[in-house]
């Protein structure tokens, strides 16, 4: 898949793909940490809160849903994780909201594909079906193996479904800087397995050590990861 | 009929589309709009980076609160009532003259709401989200913010529990100015990492 920035290559896509989930049943376009080619950013000193009604709608939609259904934090990022990649990246913010909202209540079965292109008068593309699978260890851990100034590395295991370790760490090694507690771990509880207590770390990582040599001195990264993403370095 | 007939291949506008599903839902007993319309308005009323502002300006005028600030980031918050969904969990990074700190979600939106408010559209898309963490400084730079070669940047993946609030520095030369006179001049980049005061 194309991660290149030019809106008009990714509509093209867009168009041409957006139902074909065989193509793009590819994991991971929201890991967007590192990847090259989105090009300047878009910045505004202030904006309003939604620029059109339907952005509103959409908020309110998934608000809702998440206060009436109570999905996990992991179901409803993965929720809007299984776009299809080409859909992801040429749609607005809350586009994102919408498709993950609607994917979840035809998987909880308020409605269908059918149904909603019905009332929609036209194509209503949802994310694709969930791939994620539950690890074998399912043991709440509340102890942290780790302390502050500790060498550690991330797993690297790119996993089918949801998860909070983002592609750029994996197998990269880092410094634990803060020791948060424990907490449940999204993995999990995005794949119906409920709430697992996990301890977290803050790791920081040097530029280098994630970048190598285009890496740059005197830039740190400080990342959020559950100790189940953690090993002992090599 | 053709096998298209359930797959029409033009995609139905967005306002269309909200309009499906929140037809949907609102017929199953779902949604009720006018009680999540309320909740909508407190987002617009209340929550955003004034409430961010009061936090660093008594950090900067009470050195006991900017100390429990940066040692229980929610606890100190919470003195003024910000919390709740995406503060539950805050930590405040300070900047120094030998440090500076950036804020970032690479996998998705995660920002402090009670703090912040909602994020803009910039933070959430791929360009800040994807360089943040590779090319913090040229970043920076591009936005207009130049940090000294001899300052670390220190980026802050919002990746999984934390949300992070920067405590910039006091500009020089507020020395005169009262707590709520301080407020006025953080803004919300200052608090993300992606400006200097």
């Amino acid at each position: 898949m194309h991660l290149v920035n030019t809106g008009g290559v990714v509509e093209k896509f867009d168009r041409q793909w957006i139902d074909r989930r065989t193509i793009y049943d590819v994991d991971g376009v929201h890991d967007l940490g590192g990847l090259d080619g989105f090009g300047p950013v878009e910045y505004t000193p202030s904006e309003p809160l939604f620029d059109e009604d339907w952005e509103r709608r959409a908020f309110r939609l998934m608000i809702g849903w998440i206060g009436a259904q109570n999905p996990s934090g992991g179901q409803f990022r993965h929720s809007i994780e299984r776009m299809a990649p080409a859909h992801y990246l040429s749609s607005p913010y809350y586009e994102h909201w919408l498709t993950g909202a609607a994917t979840m209540a035809v998987e909880a079965g308020f409605t269908t594909q059918d149904e909603l292109d019905r009332r929609a008068g036209g194509r209503f593309p949802l994310s694709a079906a969930d791939r994620g699978v539950l690890p074998d260890d399912l043991t709440p851990r509340t102890t942290p193996r780790y302390a502050v100034g500790d060498e550690v590395r991330v797993r690297e295991w790119h996993p089918p479904g949801h998860t909070r370790a983002p592609r750029y760490v994996q197998g990269r090694r880092g410094t634990v800087v803060r020791v948060d507690g424990a907490y449940d771990i999204d993995d999990i509880a995005a794949h119906g397995g409920g709430s697992v207590a996990d301890p977290l770390y803050a790791v920081r990582f040097t530029s280098r050590e994630l970048w190598g040599e285009a890496g740059a001195d005197g830039e740190v990264v400080c990342v959020n990861l559950f100790e189940r993403y953690l090993e002992d370095p090599r | 009929m053709t096998t298209d007939h359930h797959h029409p291949t033009e995609m139905a506008p967005i306002e269309a589309r909200v309009a499906a599903i929140e037809s949907v839902l609102v017929e199953n007993g779902v949604l009720d709009t006018d009680a999540l319309d309320q909740i909508v308005q407190h987002f617009e009323d209340n929550l955003g980076p004034m409430n961010g502002a009061k936090v660093v300006a008594r950090a900067w005028s009470d050195p006991d609160y900017k100390q429990r600030l940066l040692a229980d980031g929610t606890a100190a918050i919470a003195e003024f009532g910000f919390q709740g969904p995406e503060g539950e969990y805050m930590v405040v990074v300070e900047n120094t003259p030998q440090v500076h700190n950036l804020v970032v979600c690479t996998l998705c939106s995660c920002y402090p709401w009670p703090t912040l408010g909602l994020p803009p559209k910039w933070y959430k898309a791929p360009a800040y989200r994807s360089r943040a963490v590779r090319e913090p400084r040229k970043l920076l730079a591009e936005m207009g913010t130049d940090i000294p070669a001899d300052v670390e940047i220190r980026v802050w993946d919002s990746s999984a529990e934390a949300r992070y609030l920067v405590l910039p520095m006091r500009p020089d030369g507020t020395d005169d100015m009262s707590e709520e006179q301080l407020a006025g001049i953080v803004t919300r980049d200052s608090m993300i990492g992606v400006q200097r005061l």
